[in-house]
């Protein structure tokens, strides 16, 4: 069946149809571009950086790289990227302006790397135990992704989702379903 | 909140555990990762044994959260850094 192998020390391979090719390249893209959003500073203005134009307060927060203090309100994105205190809002802040703008730029990193490494046609894929553990985390975020968006709960099994094959929510699930299968093999295969 | 900080090992490389900085990294129980995927992410992280971060993921899914490590305040943000990174909900706690 589809999924992960290991190959010589380190190394995985997997062999991908092109539909299914299509699902995760969809997917991770999608996962990148919210990720990456609008709050992305991007590379900071400056002499070495793009669009130097002058004045260099300008834009201080791109300078600083500071992210905002404030949760996502994007359910997604409040998942992917989530308060570091439970209890303490001023820590949370302080946490987040300070990490986010390097954990959004991880996972968009991640996605790159599964987007870089498997042809939109599909076919047999190998990876370096460093782009395994991309993959990993980038197939992590999509699934993170879907949960949301689906509301899977604690109580979610395969076997019983029950859904009318016309409800357009039950194509989601079968990816979910699916991708948790070839997460599942590539947590084995790295183990 | 329990703390069982004799049980959590840490590799040599990383902060000896004091008695006076008691803050704690939880990680709370969701519905979409992976038992495997939570056990490896806790060897990867921690260096922990399969059989620990073995017991540590089922705690978090059985007791809908477990302490997964204990230090200095810097350090657990540390962690829950990382933590974040593999799309876990880790959190920081002062244990009292």
């Amino acid at each position: 069946m589809d999924g992960f192998r290991t190959l010589r020390k380190g190394r995985v391979s997997a062999r991908f149809e092109p539909s299914q090719a299509g699902i995760i390249r969809a997917l991770v893209s999608q996962v990148a571009e919210l990720v990456a959003g609008e709050a992305d500073p991007g590379p900071p203005p400056g002499p070495a950086g793009p669009g130097w134009a002058g004045d260099p307060l300008d834009d201080l927060s791109g300078l600083l790289g500071a992210g905002p203090d404030t949760p996502p309100e994007d359910p997604v994105l409040a998942r992917l990227l989530p308060d570091a205190y439970a209890d303490d809002t001023e820590a949370a802040g302080e946490f987040r302006r300070f990490t986010e703008p390097d954990l959004r730029s991880g996972k968009v990193a991640a996605a790159r790397t599964v987007l870089g490494t498997l042809p939109p046609e599909g076919g047999r894929v190998e990876l370096s135990g460093e782009d395994a553990q991309a993959w990993l985390r980038a197939l992590n975020d999509v699934r993170l992704a879907l949960g949301v968006r689906l509301s899977i709960t604690e109580d979610y099994d395969s076997r019983h989702a029950d859904l009318d094959p016309a409800d357009p929510r039950s194509a989601y699930l079968w990816v979910y379903d699916w991708l948790t299968y070839i997460q599942e093999t590539l947590v084995r295969a790295l183990w | 909140m329990s703390v069982a900080p004799a049980e959590v090992e840490r590799p040599e490389t990383r902060q000896e555990v004091v008695p006076d900085t008691p803050w704690v990294t939880i990680v709370w129980n969701d519905p979409v990762n992976l038992m495997s995927y939570v056990t490896y992410v806790f060897q990867q992280v921690f260096g922990y044994s399969r059989r620990k971060a073995e017991k540590l993921m089922l705690d978090v899914h059985h007791k809908g959260r477990a302490v997964v490590s204990a230090g200095t305040r810097e350090s657990m943000e540390r962690d829950v850094e990382v933590l974040h990174g593999y799309g876990l909900w880790a959190t920081v706690s002062h244990d009292k």
